[in-house]
């Protein structure tokens, strides 16, 4: 029940204070971090930088975490950071069947249906079925690649540009990109 | 609140990042500790995955991923020697026994 849940939390955390452990606002400094600071918007950003710059995007997938760096995101975890292309031939999807392993700093914290069995597990076994029920339709010469996120490696997909965007600046650009592009369970 | 704009929670496909504020606290919580270096993000991740492969092996009740966060907290903070379960307890049996109407934290 959430209000036994919501006593647990709260007796946790009295106690921690108390021990000193805890400073009295280091979870709303963290949850103050999660809300205004980390998210997709991020991850759009360096999307819409590496649409737009050719060596950026060379970097980005050479050496993701050194990358989005640049732009000044990181240093939330010490995962490395690997961003995977979509291209024609290839479609890339994230998941961590595990648990809910994910890209913080360019994606923020994952949506519920990521930290579900039933994606975590289907994904894995049968990802052009899901990927058509979340209404990415491919072509039978499109590979899907499933790549599952670790305690160490954490990924994020480069989706395509959309056609008829040539003429949108960066931050239009990334105005197009959404999360669930950037998970690879839509395409743009 | 205002909760458009710059400051507005990622909400992106019409999704908050907190169902209930108690999810985000216990969230909040186990970064903050790794963070000031009691345990390592590993150690909770380890605690998660074996709580949330206990609940694939035989689910008891629906899948509700902060309830698996909070008893992976809780399991790593006795197995530190932080906080003891006997200890946990009685506080939780304090808080739950405020009177009605003042079950919220003392100001």
């Amino acid at each position: 029940m959430s209000r036994d849940q919501a006593i647990r939390a709260e007796a946790l955390e009295s106690l921690l204070i108390e021990r000193g452990w805890l400073a009295a606002d280091a979870v709303d400094e963290v949850i103050a971090t999660f809300n205004e600071r980390l998210g997709p918007m991020n991850g759009a950003r360096v999307v819409a930088r590496a649409w737009l710059d050719p060596a950026f995007k060379q970097r980005l997938l050479a050496d993701g975490t050194a990358a989005i760096a640049e732009l000044g995101f990181g240093g939330e975890q010490t995962e490395k950071l690997v961003v995977v292309e979509n291209t024609e031939q290839v479609h890339n999807v994230v998941v961590c069947t595990l648990c809910s392993c994910y890209p913080w700093a360019v994606l923020g914290l994952p949506p519920r249906w990521y930290k579900d069995p039933a994606y975590r597990s289907r994904v894995v076994r049968e990802p052009r079925r899901v990927l058509g029920e979340m209404g990415v339709e491919l072509g039978p010469a499109t590979r899907v690649r499933v790549w599952d996120s670790s305690a160490e490696v954490r990924y994020m997909v480069l989706p395509r540009r959309p056609a008829g965007t040539e003429d949108l600046d960066e931050s239009e650009l990334a105005a197009r990109v959404t999360r669930d592009a950037m998970i690879g369970v839509e395409v743009l | 609140m205002e909760l458009s704009g710059e400051l507005a929670p990622p909400m992106a496909n019409g999704e908050a990042v907190f169902e209930a504020p108690w999810q985000g606290r216990v969230f909040g919580m186990a970064r903050a500790l790794a963070e000031a270096g009691l345990y390592s993000w590993v150690d909770f991740r380890r605690c998660l995955m074996a709580e949330i492969a206990r609940w694939d092996r035989d689910p008891q009740g629906p899948y509700a991923y902060y309830d698996h966060f909070l008893n992976a907290l809780e399991r790593l903070l006795a197995e530190q020697g932080l906080i003891a379960p006997g200890e946990l307890r009685s506080r939780v049996e304090a808080l739950a026994a405020r009177p009605h109407g003042h079950d919220h934290p003392p100001a």
